[in-house]
């Protein structure tokens, strides 16, 4: 099936996120400019964009983080975010991170199902600055998902891992969003990455969603396939570079 | 079994016998080598590490000794350190009616540098939060916490003794000052040097503003403020030096003015050297607090 343009978005009342017309700048710069989008309920979107896009502008904006964006903005339920960095309290341990501001009834048995859950069930203990970079980010998406979120914003979460990290991470995200399902925004620069893991794959430039292509590739992805490697060049034209890597 | 333990050096004269002589209680029994000869060799290390500290303050005494017994130092001026010793003795064993005890005199100071110390440490760890968490804060306590800090400390002490008169509150106060201000400016910049991204992670996590000041924010600047404790634990000995100098009736202050009257300088350097013990032990005292609080730094350097 080839990799289908939407049109203008549908507005369902049931989506987790629906944004129209957000407007941000800095002082005279303008970063995202009147921009419309819509996230369904359980759907993973890949955001791509050319550093300074406004990618993680956006991203803030849902987590309620930037209190000066203009326009409408409507995120439904609870909302959870892993940082590019995994920023774990370092003062903590790490059973103590994961739960850190969670009020659910039975917290230390969530924290323990979610720490298995990335695998460091023997690491609950450990200081933060003792973990290894893909540990730190399997606690940092443990302590996202424990609340349970209907939207996980992911914020090139595997950006600083080393390339076979990354691969069992892309592995990890794809069994927990099976699992609990939330709505996923992926913020990245890697087209690859977003072409194996994302339902829908946007391109912000110029301030707006530029384009937008549907993937209904069964996981996991061959990226060898025609649909895949057709859409990766026309992807990385959205995004200025050309297959040979020149601008 | 006193007895017995001073009778069995001839079983542990071995290497050994220094570091086990009289303190192990199972010494004295028919059993003697076994554990007395396996349990040395565990705590050699950290026994030896700290022994080697103790090196250099020894020569210095022994070299002070000697230097009055043959004449090159006037008792008189500088007594010697067996006279400062038998002198603290009869200090503690004796009631004397100028000086008092000295574990009397001691706990009367201590009393004065704790009540000192507790009022300007929660004073300053409450304002620098107020300081550290809002610009209003900052522009309300900072200018008045900086002109109190270029405030001459003991200048002060004439306008007390017009306000206060001459009893504890003056004393109190002087040490609660002199604890605030480097409390309060270490605090403050504690407070303002912690991650914001950290700050941040608080928001997104919706911690309650008392879980982000006690989960983030104190621990975050902890390092500092307890830089900022260990310099106020500093002035607060300072101050109570002073403090006590100026017409007090009781404790170490005290005793010393009595002895300057009495030209009796073993007994200045006896209260002398208690300042210094007890400035030792609450310096020790932040350093095991220091050591526990700051566990996860030091796993990480450990790495």
């Amino acid at each position: 099936m080839a990799p289908e343009l939407r049109g203008p978005i549908a507005l369902t009342t049931a989506d987790v996120v629906s944004a129209r017309s957000l407007s941000r700048s800095f002082d005279s710069t303008v970063i995202l400019d009147r921009l419309d989008l819509d996230l369904a309920p359980g759907e993973f979107v890949a955001l791509l964009g050319r550093s300074g896009s406004g990618k993680s502008t956006l991203l803030r904006a849902f987590a309620g983080l930037d209190r000066e964006i203009t326009g409408d903005l409507d995120v439904r339920g609870e909302v959870s975010i892993a940082f590019q960095e995994p920023r774990l309290v370092p003062w903590k341990r790490l059973w103590s991170n994961i739960g850190l501001g969670l009020r659910t009834p039975q917290p230390r048995e969530v924290v323990a199902t979610a720490l298995a859950e990335v695998g460091l069930t023997d690491r609950a203990n450990a200081w933060p600055l003792t973990l290894s970079g893909g540990e730190a980010q399997r606690a940092s998406l443990a302590r996202a998902l424990v609340r349970d979120p209907s939207l996980l914003l992911l914020d090139e979460p595997f950006s600083s891992l080393d390339a076979l990290t990354r691969i069992t991470m892309h592995q990890l995200v794809l069994d927990l969003w099976e699992r609990h399902r939330p709505a996923i925004l992926l913020v990245t620069h890697d087209v690859d990455e977003a072409l194996a893991l994302a339902d829908r794959v946007l391109v912000l430039d110029g301030g707006r969603i530029s384009h937008q292509s549907q993937i209904d590739a069964p996981r996991p992805r061959d990226r060898t396939a025609q649909e895949l490697t057709g859409l990766r060049t026309r992807l990385l034209a959205e995004l200025g570079v050309n297959e040979e890597g020149t601008r | 079994m006193p007895a017995s333990q001073t009778t069995l050096d001839p079983h542990i004269s071995g290497p050994l016998a220094g570091t086990s002589g009289g303190t192990s209680p199972r010494a004295g029994t028919a059993a003697a080598p076994g554990p007395a000869t396996q349990k040395p060799t565990t705590r050699r290390r950290p026994v030896s590490k700290g022994a080697l500290r103790l090196v250099s303050p020894a020569i210095v005494l022994v070299i002070w000794q000697l230097a009055s017994e043959f004449g090159l130092i006037s008792t008189q001026r500088l007594p010697p350190p067996t006279q400062v010793w038998s002198t603290a003795v009869s200090l503690v064993t004796t009631n004397s009616s100028a000086y008092g005890t000295l574990q009397g005199a001691m706990l009367v100071s201590l009393e004065r540098v704790a009540a000192g110390f507790a009022v300007g440490a929660v004073t300053a760890v409450l304002l620098a939060l107020a300081a550290g968490l809002s610009r209003f804060g900052e522009t309300a306590v900072d200018p008045l916490m900086q002109m109190l800090r270029t405030l001459p400390l003991f200048g002060l002490i004439p306008v007390f003794i017009v306000w206060f008169g001459i009893g504890q509150t003056p004393k109190i106060l002087l040490i609660a000052i002199g604890t605030a201000i480097p409390l309060y400016l270490n605090t403050f910049a504690g407070i303002r040097s912690v991650d914001a991204k950290l700050a941040e992670l608080g928001q997104v996590l919706k911690l309650r503003r008392r879980e982000l000041i006690t989960q983030i924010v104190l621990p975050g600047a902890l390092p500092q403020i307890l830089v900022g404790l260990r310099q106020s634990l500093g002035v607060a000995w300072l101050a109570l030096v002073v403090a006590e100098q100026v017409n007090a009736n009781a404790g170490l202050g005290f005793m010393i003015s009595q002895a300057t009257q009495f030209l009796r300088n073993d007994v200045i350097i006896v209260a002398l050297l208690v300042y210094c013990g007890l400035g030792l032990l609450t310096d020790a005292l932040v350093r095991l607090l220091e050591r526990r609080a700051l566990r996860w730094r030091q796993s990480f350097v450990a790495q």
